[in-house]
């Protein structure tokens, strides 16, 4: 078996996880080796689904004791099984890093014999990287769910970031298609991590120069898709993760169907569902970075993402009382709040906003962009005076383009049908929002 | 202030601008605008050349580290390493807005000469930032080398990157846009004009590395989301020249054959 058809068997096996950044973590050799990691993490290079390349993410080995459902390495599916000596996989990993292909190693694996023996695999191969060619580049190690808490204290004193997916959003589906998984095990190993993370905090603080345990953090990923959880529901789920275990990440992968069973959405005519991840992550960014709560976002009575608008212009445009804001007045946090403008746009507007007082050329010139803005702000009392108030505009401006690539080109066609059915009067942007939401 | 009908001319490096500065203060003018000796151009207007001058230069400097604060230098040093077409010329407005508002003269974002030069900084720290993924070393004889064609001057931007990350190799990055090459070699850096380089043949093991790395990238994507538009705007089409993943191998590795046989 040559290097070459096993990268590709096992490169091919690993990218459907994409819990796959190289970000966290700021560190350099300081000439004692080579490599270094940037907090902001680096793209090396993007493949043609658009996404990120950054790590070399393969599996250890495609050979599995489990039988999950929706797997394609699963036990009981006939695939060719290969697997990388540890050496062989350090060796090609530093042979790229130096070409400056990648930013470091993202190892899986399936489950070879029992967990440990599978972690301890892993171990040897980050081994030989840290301490044998002493590597300093950014390596992130799957954390076998039902190893040994030694071999996970082991594994995540040489690696960045350690992540254990959760796989599905609830138990029930858990139990249902990956039947060898259970959740208990999963959230075990994120309580495992999360505290060996907490309590070496401790001894940097008492001792400089402690060695750090997975410095990154830990993060996971779920399936969206493949079961019938509500996005209200993973969405609960994931502020659960993030204040629980204080996860760095949660990631989610619309579901592509790899094999054929009955438990799962058929693969005849399926589309992963991209929007609504999309969506999802959207939401996921509101919950990170904009103060935002998953029961503001969604609730009982709406448990979906609205197809076509964002879940901030979504959750504006349900709370119109607190529109219009005033861009020289507003506090930084109510900016945040405004769809169409992010953490870098607000942050600009407290800055200049000190200089002179903005109006909406000047909003332009600090590069905020006023498509979705325009409707909910006012400069110094005064709404844009280009703001084009047609029902057709307001619906075109608040639709995000990315969501518009994603919607199935009938279902767009009816809804613009539907939502052009308002007269065109001349009535304050405001209320017209309102008209929309309404129908929506 | 009177806008003389005057252009000045300079002999392109940093602290040559700033003597230009130096010289808008000290005649109390404001040139129509300073262009470096190196651009060919035609022009009715008169120039005049300010010679380069350290003290003049080093006087400038400490004036906008005393007026501005550290931030202030740093801002002008990059902005001068952009592509923008009268670079200059926003550096010298900007000197002067720092005269008269000190450091507050940089949160003046929606001002005509500020957001300018903020944008065009903002563009050189995202191209440094993505060659910082994209850049592509060769090896042969435990020799690093890589060349970019990047818009901007992003060299001195991400020279301590790749000196942090491999401290202990020797390198270059040949930034062919502007005729300048990074060499670094344990532990000294330089950077250098080279006006002419060519890439040396490929060995045998760098072919099967590039190789490995093509395979993995197109068996990394995903089919059911390709998504060329999403890529692109990612990663636009001027940066894939460079790019490993983007060549043909077979075809260099034809070419390699050619002429060894030649030989």
């Amino acid at each position: 078996m040559n290097l070459m058809e096993k990268l590709e068997i096992l490169s091919d096996s690993a990218k459907y996880d994409v819990a796959c950044t190289s970000s966290g973590v700021n560190k350099t050799s300081n000439n004692m080796g080579i490599g270094s990691a940037s907090k902001m993490g680096i793209c090396h290079s993007f493949s043609a689904d658009g996404r990120c390349i950054s790590l070399l993410k393969v599996l250890m080995t495609n050979y599995c004791i489990y039988d999950c459902k929706y797997c394609i390495n699963r036990r009981s599916n006939d695939v060719k099984r290969v697997a990388f000596t540890p050496r062989e996989l350090a060796d090609l990993t530093m042979n790229f890093y130096k070409r400056n292909y990648i930013e470091g190693l993202f190892l899986s694996s399936g489950i070879i014999k029992n967990p440990d023996y599978t972690c301890e695999k892993i171990i040897e191969v980050v081994r030989i990287l840290r301490e044998e060619y002493h590597f300093f580049g950014y390596i992130h190690a799957k954390a076998i769910p039902g190893a040994d808490e030694a071999l996970l204290q082991r594994l995540g004193m040489l690696v960045d970031r350690m992540s254990v997916n959760i796989e599905m959003p609830t138990e029930k589906s858990l139990n249902l298609l990956a039947p060898d998984k259970s959740k208990k095990a999963i959230l075990d190993n994120m309580k495992i991590i999360d505290n060996k993370i907490t309590e070496n905090k401790y001894d940097i603080v008492k001792y400089k120069k402690a060695p750090k345990f997975a410095p990154a953090g830990q993060s996971t990923q779920m399936i969206v898709g493949a079961t019938g959880e509500t996005d209200y529901q993973i969405l609960r789920l994931t502020e659960g993760l993030y204040k629980k275990y204080s996860l760095k990440r949660v990631f989610y992968s619309a579901y592509i169907p790899v094999v054929d069973n009955p438990l799962l959405p058929s693969k005849i005519d399926y589309k992963p569902p991209l929007l609504r991840e999309h969506r999802l992550y959207q939401a996921d960014w509101l919950l990170r970075f904009y103060g935002f709560n998953a029961n503001e976002l969604l609730d009982e009575k709406n448990q979906s993402f609205n197809p076509l608008i964002d879940p901030k212009c979504n959750w504006a445009i349900n709370n119109m009382d607190l529109f219009p804001v005033d861009v020289n007045k507003a506090s930084f946090e109510m900016l945040l709040r405004v769809p169409g403008i992010g953490v870098k746009s607000a942050k600009r507007i407290v800055i200049a906003r000190k200089s002179r007082s903005l109006d909406f050329t000047a909003l332009k010139k600090i590069g905020v962009v006023l498509k979705r803005a325009q409707y909910f702000i006012t400069c110094s009392g005064k709404l844009n005076i280009n703001l084009n108030i047609n029902n057709d505009n307001i619906i075109r401006n608040l639709i995000s383009e990315k969501g518009i690539s994603l919607l199935d080109n009938n279902f767009l066609n009816n809804s613009f049908e539907q939502l052009t059915l308002f007269p065109q009067e001349k009535v304050i942007g405001q209320d017209i929002v309102k008209s929309i939401t309404g129908e929506f | 202030m009177t806008k003389n009908a005057v252009i000045y001319e300079y002999d392109g490096s940093f602290e040559g601008l700033l003597c230009c500065v130096f010289e808008s203060f000290d005649k109390k003018e404001i040139p129509l605008d300073i262009v470096s000796d190196d651009r060919e151009q035609i022009l009715l207007l008169s120039k005049r050349y300010i010679e380069n001058s350290q003290e003049k230069a080093n006087r400038v400097y400490k004036y906008i580290v005393d007026k501005g604060g550290k931030k202030a230098i740093n801002l002008i040093k990059k902005a001068f390493l952009t592509c923008h077409p009268r670079k200059e010329f926003l550096i010298l407005i900007m000197v002067r807005k720092i005269h008269k508002q000190g450091q507050f003269a940089f949160n003046d974002l929606s001002d005509n000469v500020v957001s300018q030069l903020f944008d065009s900084v903002k563009n050189l720290n995202n191209e440094a930032h993505l060659f910082k993924g994209f850049i592509r070393f060769s090896i042969k004889d435990n020799f690093m080398i890589a060349q970019i064609e990047p818009k901007n001057n992003v060299l001195p931007l991400i020279k301590n990157h790749f000196i942090d990350r491999f401290p202990n190799e020797c390198f270059m990055i040949y930034d062919k846009t502007h005729s300048l090459g990074l060499l670094y070699k344990p532990h000294k850096s330089i950077i250098v004009n080279i006006d002419e380089f060519n890439m040396d043949t490929p060995t045998m093991e760098e072919l099967e590395y590039r190789r490995l790395w093509k395979n993995y990238y197109d068996s990394i994507a995903i089919k059911e989301r390709e998504n060329h538009k999403c890529r692109q705007s990612h990663m636009p089409k001027r940066y894939w020249t460079n790019m490993t993943e983007f060549q043909d191998i077979n075809q260099i590795q034809e070419k390699n054959n050619l002429m060894i046989e030649n030989k």
